[in-house]
């Protein structure tokens, strides 16, 4: 199963003919994602050779969804253009659109988030590395090889702590693995992922990664105290990182909470959360939970 | 990019918001001459990015321009919250008749921009919030509609706000929008004895993400005055200097911020924060390493990196290249992992330097690091 990406999942790559976008869905077709094309207004009709692939080029979402029945596209356009894409992929109805693109506006990312939640399109991201199902399919910039097919369901706000973390447990293997983003607003939470693999009857374990920074890994104790019966192990980033900019006091009065790590550990714990002190103990962890 | 208390009144202002009289110097001597100009009596606030002026002494009354110089005198170099004040701002004092609190800011858990207003504006609104939260008004602005005056009547309604508050709120939802800010906030937003609506002191944190499209501020850097940070702000890096002595360099905020961490839990206190992402060529690791190597402070280097993207033979070209153009004085402890790594870690090896020692775990490279930097 894995979560919101399979190996049926068949992908559109918006920005393909780009130089990010041309870079990455080669990786992805490397690792037997099934991209089934791109699109771009003005390269629409064409198809661009991946080593022994023909991907065609359309000109629209909606066009590429109609001709090959797409339900998932990846967003690599510049971040000027990302809200116009997403707004355009969520018109044309499509399920899941996971936005790579790093520095979109926040008030263009609150607009088409908004959008899509109308619509009923998810979004993971922006600026997020993507998600992985090992062995099935590969929808963004994670690495393929790092590891295999496994039943450790991960979901992150960081790209190069999900790659060590995955790299930790690599013998073991994943259903899926999910990069949130690390913007103050993106589509899909640690919640959404967290409810998600509590249903997949092939995620036997769930590994949470946060940082820094807002109430997110507070709000995912919360939830996990109240629904979620798989054990979870998180590992938070950021003990020693300095104070950040202050936001005035709304910042304080709508969380409630200081947003260090200290704080969401502890709202980790309390919620029967195991949480390892670096990325390598976390691992332990979870192999301990499982050896149990 | 948080923006000074004056600038943040000249936004105010631009947008049709009323400001009092004020201007802005970082001289003495001016101060007197433009507390004369503004009739005598001024308020002297310190400009630092920063909350909490008030506590620190850094605004105060004075009731003539002699006063002014002197005043200003005493708050300029001034320290707040480890912030030297270098700008005053003189204002026209304002006869209050009632203090309110109103902001935008951006609810990351709902995804939206929430109006929060408060009839009992003031320093304290912290505290009325956490104690009284039902005294705190919490809007959510729907998005795709803003803040019309129908929605403006609903917040300065649900907080108790007078209804001669929804134009001030409207223009705030403008000021919001059009310059791109992440945090507009207006503490204390008073109704004076002559029956004006005006913003006495503003908070206005814009989108770096927005600057393509945002001229006004242009290139003005926001990073602190540490020296070392400045250098490394001019070499495009993402760098911040802290206390210690253990210098790290890794890819990713996620993975450095994890890198510090665990260098503190081997006992050792980590110099700075730098994040090279994920390109990571051999210019941006020559120059991160001269900015972490010309810390005085810094006794060891850790290098760690997972190559997702990035290749690991690259990150070790860069470093060998770097050490070509950089005098390396005080141990470099490396860590690849990921993709290409066992090349290179080859190709450090080749190279030998007396100085470069690698390590395979990050735990392992921290502990070594750590060790490097503590032991005399």
């Amino acid at each position: 199963m894995a979560i919101h990406l399979t190996k049926e999942s068949k992908i559109l790559v918006q920005g393909m003919t780009g130089g990010e976008g041309m870079k990455h869905t080669r990786r992805m077709l490397a690792a037997g994602t099934n991209v089934v094309g791109g699109v771009n207004p003005r390269k629409a009709g064409r198809t661009v050779d991946f080593d022994d692939r023909q991907v065609p080029v359309f000109g629209s979402v909606a066009e590429g969804m109609d001709a090959t029945g797409a339900d998932v596209t990846v967003v690599f356009v510049p971040p000027a253009f990302t809200k116009a894409a997403v707004t355009e992929a969520a018109d044309a109805g499509i399920g899941l659109a996971v936005v790579i693109t790093e520095g979109v506006p926040v008030h263009d990312s609150v607009a088409f988030l908004a959008h899509a939640r109308r619509r009923g399109t998810r979004v993971i991201g922006p600026n997020c590395p993507g998600l992985i199902s090992p062995g099935q399919s590969n929808a963004g910039i994670i690495p393929a090889d790092i590891t295999k097919p496994g039943r450790i369901g991960l979901v992150s706000k960081s790209g190069t702590l999900t790659y060590q973390l995955m790299y930790e447990l690599r013998d073991i293997g994943f259903s899926t693995c999910v990069g949130i983003g690390g913007d103050p607003v993106v589509g899909t939470t640690h919640i959404d992922c967290l409810a998600a693999f509590q249903d997949d009857p092939d995620t036997d374990l769930i590994v949470l990664i946060g940082e820094i920074g807002g109430d997110a890994e507070e709000r995912a104790a919360a939830y996990i105290r109240d629904h979620v019966t798989k054990p979870v192990v998180g590992y938070i980033a950021g003990f020693t990182a300095p104070e950040g900019r202050t936001m005035g006091h709304a910042g304080a009065i709508v969380s409630g909470s200081s947003g260090t790590a200290r704080a969401k550990q502890q709202a980790l714990e309390a919620a029967g959360v195991r949480v390892g002190r670096t990325p390598t103990e976390t691992a332990r962890q979870v192999l301990a939970v499982l050896d149990a | 990019m948080d923006l000074y208390e004056h600038q943040a009144r000249e936004l105010f202002a631009d947008h049709g918001i009323v400001v009092p009289r004020a201007e802005v110097t970082g001289s003495p001597k001016q101060a007197r001459e433009i507390a004369r100009r503004l009739g005598g009596r001024v308020v002297v606030k310190a400009q630092v990015k920063t909350g909490g002026r008030g506590k620190a002494g850094g605004v105060k009354l004075a009731a003539d321009p002699a006063a002014a110089e002197l005043t200003a005198r005493q708050i300029l170099g001034m320290h707040i919250k480890g912030h030297i004040v270098e700008t005053v701002m003189l204002a026209q004092p304002v006869d209050i008749e009632s203090e309110f609190y109103v902001s935008y800011v951006l609810d990351r858990a709902d995804g939206r921009f929430l109006a929060i207003a408060s009839a009992e504006g003031g320093m304290e609104i912290e505290e009325v919030a956490a104690t009284r939260p039902e005294a705190v008004a919490r809007v959510p602005v729907d998005p795709a509609e803003g803040v019309t005056p129908a929605v403006a009547a609903r917040i300065a309604d649900a907080a108790g706000l007078p209804a001669r508050t929804v134009d001030v709120l409207v223009r705030l939802w403008d000021v919001l929008v059009r310059e791109d800010a992440l945090l507009v906030e207006v503490n204390p937003l008073v109704s004076t004895r002559d029956g004006q609506i005006m913003a006495l002191d503003g908070k206005v944190t814009l989108d770096d993400n927005a600057r393509f499209r945002q001229a006004r501020w242009g290139d003005e850097a926001d990073a602190g005055h540490d020296p070392l940070e400045a250098a490394a702000a001019a070499k495009g890096l993402n760098y911040v200097k802290l206390d210690g002595e253990v210098g790290i360099i890794g890819n990713g905020a996620g993975l450095v911020m994890s890198t510090l961490d665990v260098v503190a839990g081997c006992g050792a206190r980590p110099a700075n924060f730098l994040d090279i992402g994920g390109g990571a060529s051999a210019q941006v690791m020559a120059d991160g390493l001269s900015v972490v190597l010309s810390d005085p402070a810094v006794k060891s280097v850790f290098v760690n990196v997972f190559g997702g993207i990035t290749a690991c033979d690259a990150v070790a070209d860069g470093i060998v290249r770097a050490l070509d153009t950089v005098r390396l004085t005080k141990p470099l402890v490396v860590r690849l992992d990921g993709n290409n790594a066992e090349r290179g870690r080859a190709l450090l090896d080749e190279h030998a330097h007396p100085l470069v020692e690698q390590v395979t775990t990050m735990d392992g490279a921290a502990s070594r690091a750590a060790h490097l930097a503590t032991t005399p």
